[in-house]
Order: C-alpha cells, then structure tokens, then sequence
C-alpha cells in the first residue's frame, strides 16, 4: 500500500517545509488494507522532510537522512537553529527516540553512477533508488522485480536506466557491507506500571545497566571489545560515559578484548567483554581462564545468526548451549537473559552482581532483536537498584601466621577473595593451572582436582539460592491448581511474542501458563516444581531446541519444542496456533483415557 | 637508590606513578615459597636470579609489581616471584597486562613470554601491544624452540632445523624479533643474553625505566632441546661475534658507518642493525637499539577519564539518574 503526499503548488520552494513532498508504503506479509497509519521508517532527503515528517514517526521508529543535505542554508530554511545530526547520540539528542542512520545518499550515489557520464542533477536524482535498495535490504525485499521495473520503466533511455539500477544496488549493497540493522520489538500486552517513561533500545539499555553496575558496586568499569554486528552499539556507547569511570579498550581482536577485561578485573575494575556468537566462539579458552581464575568478568553475546558468520543482521537465540557448555573441561558459567529491550538495563546489573558476588564470569544472552528493536520503558529510581558489594580481601583476611590464602571460600556463595594488586601481604598468583585448594599453589594432586571441579560447580549452583521465585503468569489459578494445564516456557527475546500467542489462546476463551527465565544457569529452585505442574510443557525457541534440551535433561520432563530458526521473532498468531494445536491434542488425549 | 635513574635523561620514568618504599629490600623479598621446577641448566634460572637481584633496585613496593605470563617453560615465571602475578594461557600475557596497566597507574607491569607464546600464537597480541605503547616490559625469553612441548622448532628457529615435527628441515622463515618490534614502531628496543648477568640487569633497568611498552629479547639457552644455540655469542672468544650498542658507540651496516642513537626517531638505522646477525660474517648486536617517547595508551586512556570527570561534576547516583532520564519522557499514572 501507498500514500504520496504533495504540495500542490507546482514548484514550491524545494528545502521549506511547505515544500516537502512525500511518498509512504506500507508492506507486509499478510493482506493490508491502508497505508499504515505511522510510518517505521522515514528517508529523509533533508532537513525540511525530517521536520515535516516528524511528527508522524512512532517513537523507536527509524529515519534515514541524506546528509548531502543537511547544509548550514537547508537547516535554517527548515527553521533548524543547529544541526540536529551533530547531537546524535547525546543525552538531549533531539532524535533520541528514533534509530537514525546518516547516509550520504546524494554523494554515494553519484559516485556509484559516474559511469553513466549523466549530469549531477540527474545522478543525484538516482539517489531515492539508492534508498529504495537500502530499504530493500533492511526489511528482505526481493530485489528482482524492482530491477524489472526499472528496466522496463526507462526502457528509452540507457543511461537513465542503468543508473538507476546501479544506484539500487548500490544501495542494496551498502546495507549488506555495514550490516544496516531494523527491528521492532513485540511488546507483551500487559497494562503499563505507573511511572516516567522513555523508549530505548536493548544496546542502550545494556551499555546504561554496565554503567549501573559500576556505580552501584563502586567500581570502575573496563570493556574491552572488538567491534562485531549486532554488538558494537554497546561499545560506542559506553565509549561516552567516561564520566562515569568507565574505559573502554577497542582491542586488536576478539581475544584480546576479554585479555584486557580479564586484566582489568584482576586490577579491581568490573571487567566486561561485549560480542556476538562468533566471538564468543573465539573467546572460549580465555572465559575459562576466568572460570579457573575465579574473577569477575561480565561477558555479553548479542547473538545473531549462526553457525558462522551466519545471518549478522538476523536474530536467533541458539548461542544457549555455547554460552552453557561451550569450553574445555568443566567449566560452568552462569547465564542471564533479558526477556525485552528495556529489560536489557536489569540484566545486566543481574550479570554484574552475580559476576562480583560470586567471582565468576557471567554470560548475558542477548539478541538482535532486542538489541534494536525497542520498547517503553520504565525508568527505574536509583534507590530502587540493588547495591553491589566487592568485599575486596584486605590485610585482615590474612591468616594467624601472617599468610594469604587466595582460594579460601566464603562459607554462604563459596566465593574466593579478589585481592587486587596494591596490598602487601596479599601478593599471590593465580593462573590457568588447577589450582590447590585453600592455598592456590599449583597441584596435580587428583582428588585436589576432583573437589575443585566440584567446588567450582557448587558455587555456581549456590547463586539459585540468591533468585527470587519464579513469576508464573497464570490468571487460571496458582500452578497446577487453576484450568491451565498447559504451560509456555521461554527464554530471551521471545516474551514479547509467547505473552502476544498466550493472550490470544486466552482471548479465544482457553486456559494457559506462562513462565519466561531470566536466569538459564543455573535454573531457580522452583522451576523443576512448576514444570510438573502442568500436563504439557512448550518450549518455543528461536533455535532446534537447547532450553528443551536442558530441561528434559535436568527435570526429565517431556518438553515440547516449537522451533522457528528463520532469523526472524516468533510471531503470535503462529504461537496461538501452535498452542491450541496442543491444548486440542490433550482434551483428546484426555477423553481417550 | 629508591628508584632506577633514566639513562636517557628528559624522558618520563616508566615507574614514575608506583609507589616506592624507604624499606630496604633484598632478593629474598621477591622469592616466593614455591620450588622451581626448569631442567637443570635451564637459562630460565640465571633470568630469574637477575630480575629477583634487579628488583630491589627499582625500590618499588612490592605488592604494587605484577607479572603476567602466557603459556611456556618461561611462563612459569611469576609463580616463583612473591609478587602480584597471572600466568595466563598461551600468547595472551600482553593482551592481559594491557588491562592491568590501563586500569591501574600505580601497578609496575611486567610481561613475561618465549618466542613460541609471543611470536606464534601471541605475535598479534604483541605487535598491538608495542603499537599501542602501553606502559609495561616485556621479557621476551628467545630459544628458538620449544621446550614445553618437548622439542618443535620455533618461529625463531633457523630454516631447515631438524626438529621432532619437522624430521626433513623446518621450512619456516624465521622472525627476528628485534626487527618485528621496530617494524612494529615500538618505542624500546633491546636485546640481551642470558649469560651476562650485568648487561641483563643494565638493560633491564633501562627496560623499567621506559614509559611505554618495552621489548627486551633475551637470549636463553634451551639445555634440553636446543642447547648451545648461543654459544658463539658466550665465553671469552665472544667478542669479535658480539656489537655491544651504547649511545655514540660507531656502528657499520651497508657500508655506512654512524654514531649509533638509540633516541632517534627514524627507526631505520636503527633496523639495519637488527639485520646485520642475518649475516654470518657480522657480529651480532646487543643492547638498546631504540628508546624514544611517544605518549603511552594508558596515561592517554586515564586523561580522556580525568577530563570527562572534570566535566562532570556531582554525585555518581545523580549523575546516573540525569543520564538513564535523559531523552523524550512521559508519565504514566
């Protein structure tokens, strides 16, 4: 669907606001029946269409400008007083609220069409078809018909032709080589807790949730990263809250990137390694030295599709078993995931205090989906986020004889003291070795390195006594005891889209359970209670079914996958459909019996 | 002597921000409890007794030394040292003590390395360290094979050696590290060998003086795998095989002959001197090819952070507050 919109006036004077001419469209995968009402994403051509059309976009939603035409006498005939792109990204960024791409449409596509020896009004005016095929790029729209078109269109005239399919593929092509990005994120209907507002996005409110965790534990923060699709916004912004102590190392690889975090923790900073799947892959043996080291390291995967360089602008969530498992030897990890792009800022304070209480590296499980796409959030009172205690070892930690011992445990979280370097009497060396117990002297003694593996287990394990209990969302009664005796459980990104399936299933008059993990590893205590509550468990994933593997694994229950791995969210109207498949298959079952 | 007195006067002294102690010290206080465990003869163990007999000169206080090392038989290193320390995994000492010395300014930071860990599986974490020029020094232990493993050559070892992976003749070019790091624009240079007791704590007190990354090659004999790879250079007929670099000392390469300079910012006198040992008729040099400044990463990380800090007064809550508010809000009731 359409929507041209023009000013009547044959010529009114181009670059004022009153003489911005626009063209909507509206597609999707189902029949449509207008234009859309508020547009997702606005090309602006300059800063008289940006203004004009401003006022239209849904927050969140993304704006291409051409900033050929962002020109000192183009602002002021819009009225701009400044150049609202010079702010982008600030604190008082008057375009905060959207995801804006600076492209310089007008300069890359006379560049791509000079072959063509047309003038340079006429190649630039190839520009809107570089557009067109950024645009086609970001939403996956077959390029074919509209190279068709075009040939057929200026059919006449060759060189007209020709630049204009240049020029869209050009543009095509420049969304693929920087990995242009766009999403947007299904927010689970739910009615909306009082408080001030703002939207953000995952990456946002990732890099905000880091600088709270070093406010809140006191310490500085150290991100050491490497840039990566859909990764690196977290390093850009963090990169501008050195205010706040934060340093941020743009490392030489993937590697050196949690190298330095791993350094910067064993110096007293919260370390913290941003990535996606393929990084991590690259990053394993150096998580392990932290599991081994038993230091606080905060390592983030905003996973994409995989295997390989995969799908990088695409979202999934199969990095679960790698984040999990993913190491020599046994090596466990703790593993959070925030459920919404707000929820991102929660997780990664949950990370932090888990990686300082507990001394280990954590795993914040991601997505390109939530890293991008965004939501209304809630912002939190600083009062009310939790305080983070380092607990360094001091000189008192020492032993009556006057020793250090580096692999004493905490008798509640087992952890280790963290001593960083600058306290005589506290100099030790930790390393990569299996370490004695109590003293972390090297050792091969075999049943030192038995209760080692099995220490370092337990201590991982002991964070589940420190989760609250599970929220089940099911308006049916308590679990098990209500109507619903099917129970949808996810992870990450999919809450949005499994909340949207359930209320439709419940909307059409039946009974279902909704439960959505933060924490993956280890699981809260209740989890395994609940999941025995109910008669059918589902387990929507956006992979070939790692939640349900672990938990048939650890609660020998018989979970039932529903696996969309497309690099697309799940959708509602398919999760509805797949849950009334199953709540049909057990009244049968049920009538048989 | 509290702490080590620069040989090239004007420059920043690379334990300048460390504290130091009135204390006095002694190699004991830098031993550590644990047994050390090299083969018999291993050159490891001369390096250890300079650097444990070196320490106490620079009058730093002990708990603010930290060593890192990778993977090797020299990695094993900071276990033995009663200092703060890491032994990390192989070829990523650099990439961790760059964390270290960027998070820190009161740490003295020392890297610990072979020619296997630095130049093969570490070489890239090694040329980003030495661009960046983060203030640490890095003992490069060279033997031109690989001990830990038991016995494969090494990307120092010289083409067509006969090794347990390579039964017909290595086929590998080797690095010479000198030149990789002036390729790389390393801001010091040198090279020393593990038999010279005095040149080895000379340079290495010059070594920990830099402000900046310092590289500093030793010669070290393998007694088990690769013994007497040095020995031209060794014992009271070394002389003539030996160019030992001072400032003004006069040097010859390529027919040219000079002052040698050290402090020069044109590396590429200095790089024709880490080539002339690829020629069996000149001798081999040894001592500071290169000592110029250049700002270092860290300092230059932690201005950007004392300058941001500046700029933004109050209290790190309210601050926190103003940035997670900031943008378009609305209210709901």
């Amino acid at each position: 669907m359409t929507l041209p919109n023009f000013p009547a006036e044959i010529r009114a004077p181009q670059g004022t606001l009153p003489g911005v001419s626009s063209f909507q469209v509206h597609f999707a995968d189902h029949d449509i029946l207008t234009a859309g009402d508020a547009p997702d994403v606005l090309v602006a051509m300059n800063p008289a269409a940006l203004r004009a059309n401003l006022g239209d976009l849904p927050q969140g939603a993304t704006i291409i400008v051409d900033t050929h035409d962002f020109t000192a006498r183009n602002l002021t005939k819009a009225g701009y007083e400044s150049n609202p792109l010079d702010l982008l990204g600030d604190a008082n960024d008057p375009l905060g609220a959207f995801a804006v791409q600076p492209v310089d449409l007008t300069g890359m596509t006379v560049e791509a069409v000079k072959e063509f020896g047309l003038s340079r009004k006429d190649a630039a005016r190839a520009k809107n078809m570089f557009a067109l095929g950024l645009l086609s790029w970001m939403y996956g729209r077959p390029t074919e018909p509209t190279i068709a078109f075009l040939e057929k269109r200026f059919a006449k005239v060759e060189a007209i032709r020709d630049a204009n399919i240049t020029a869209f593929k050009a543009g095509w092509n420049f969304g693929e080589t920087t990995e242009a990005f766009v999403v947007s994120y299904e927010i689970k209907p739910a009615p909306m807790a009082p408080g001030v507002y703002r939207n953000i996005t995952g990456n946002l409110a990732l890099a905000y949730g880091l600088v709270a965790g070093g406010v809140q534990s006191g310490l500085p923060v150290f991100l050491g990263s490497y840039p990566i699709t859909p990764a690196s916004d977290i390093l850009h912004e963090l990169s501008k809250h050195k205010a706040f102590g934060v340093t941020t190392l743009q490392a030489e690889d993937e590697i050196a990137g949690i190298g330095s975090a791993i350094g910067a923790s064993f110096a007293g900073s919260l370390g913290v390694t941003t990535t996606s799947g393929p990084g991590i892959a690259l990053k394993s043996e150096a998580i392990g030295l932290a599991v081994m080291t038993e230091l606080p390291l905060v390592v983030i995967d905003v996973q994409r599709g995989g295997p390989s360089t995969g799908l990088p602008t695409k979202t999934e969530q199969a990095d679960l078993l790698q984040a999990m498992y993913g190491r020599n030897g046994e090596a466990p990890v703790p593993i959070v995931a925030p459920q919404s792009p707000g929820d991102c800022f929660d997780a990664a304070l949950e990370a932090a205090r888990i990686a300082i209480t507990y001394r280990t590296p954590v795993m914040l499980l991601s997505d390109g989906y939530l890293a991008n796409g965004s939501e209304p959030w809630r912002i939190p009172e600083i009062v009310d986020l939790p305080k983070i205690d380092p607990a360094f070892a001091t000189a008192e930690d020492l032993t009556e004889d006057g020793k250090f011992q580096p692999y004493a445990r905490d008798a509640e979280t087992l952890a280790r003291p963290w001593a960083p370097p600058g306290i005589a009497g506290l100099e030790h060396r930790i390393g990569g070795i299996e370490k004695a117990d109590i003293t972390g002297n090297i050792s091969y003694d075999p049943a030192n390195h038995d209760l080692m593996v099995r220490t370092r287990q337990a201590k991982i394990d002991r964070i589940a006594d420190s989760l609250p209990p599970l929220e089940v969302d099911d308006p049916s009664g308590p679990p098990g005891h209500g109507k619903a005796k099917v129970l949808v459980i996810g992870w990450g990104s999919t809450y949005g889209p499994i909340g949207a399936g359930v209320r439709r299933v419940r909307k059409a008059g039946h009974h279902v359970a909704q439960v959505h993990l933060r924490h993956l590893n280890p699981f809260p205590h209740d989890l395994g209670d609940i999941l025995h509550r109910y008669d059918k468990v589902l387990v929507p994933e956006m992979n070939l079914g790692q939640l349900s593997l672990l938990l048939r694994g650890r609660y020998l229950i018989d979970a039932i996958g529903y696996n969309q791995i497309n690099g697309m969210p799940l959708k509602a109207a398919d999760l509805e459909h797949h849950i009334l498949t199953h709540l049909t298959h057990l009244s049968e079952e049920l009538r048989a019996n | 002597m509290t702490a080590t007195g620069l040989p090239f006067p004007g420059l920043r002294s690379g334990v300048e921000l460390v504290p130091t102690t009135d204390q006095p010290q002694t190699g004991k206080d830098f031993t550590s409890d644990q047994e050390v465990r090299w083969c018999p003869g291993c050159g490891d163990y001369a390096v250890l007794k300079a650097v444990q007999g070196f320490l106490p000169d620079l009058g730093l206080r002990r708990e603010n030394i930290v060593f890192v090392s990778g993977i090797g038989c020299s990695s094993r290193f900071p276990y033995y040292l009663d200092t703060y320390g890491m032994h990390s995994i192989h070829g990523r000492a650099p990439s961790i003590a760059t964390g270290i010395a960027t998070a820190r300014e009161d740490l003295s930071v020392w890297v610990v390395t072979g020619d296997g860990d630095a130049l093969s599986i570490g070489g890239n974490h090694l040329i980003h360290a030495l661009r960046r020029n983060v203030n640490m020094t890095i003992l490069l232990f060279n033997n031109r094979i690989y001990g830990l493993t038991k016995g494969q050559y090494s990307p120092t070892s010289e083409a067509g050696k006969i090794t347990k992976s390579t039964p017909m003749g290595s086929l590998d070019h080797p690095f010479n590290p000198v030149s990789l790091a002036l390729g790389a624009e390393a801001t010091f240079v040198a090279r020393t060998i593990d038999s010279d007791r005095k040149h080895l704590t000379t340079v290495l007190s010059a070594a920990a003086a830099h402000r900046g990354t310092s590289l500093v090659e030793i010669y070290q004999n393998c007694p088990i795998f690769n013994d007497g790879a040095f020995d031209t250079l060794k014992g009271a007929d070394a002389t003539e095989q030996l160019l030992r670099l001072e400032p003004g000392v006069q040097v010859t390469a390529h027919g040219h002959t000079w002052a040698h300079d050290p402090t020069e910012p044109d590396p590429t006198w200095q790089f024709a001197l880490s080539r002339l040992d690829t020629d069996p008729h000149t001798p081999t040099p040894i001592g500071i090819f290169r000592q110029v400044e250049r700002p270092t990463y860290d300092d230059q990380a932690r201005a950007q952070l004392a300058t941001a800090r500046q700029a933004a007064p109050g209290e790190p809550t309210d601050r926190l507050a103003a940035l997670i508010g900031s943008g378009d809000t609305w209210m709901v009731n």
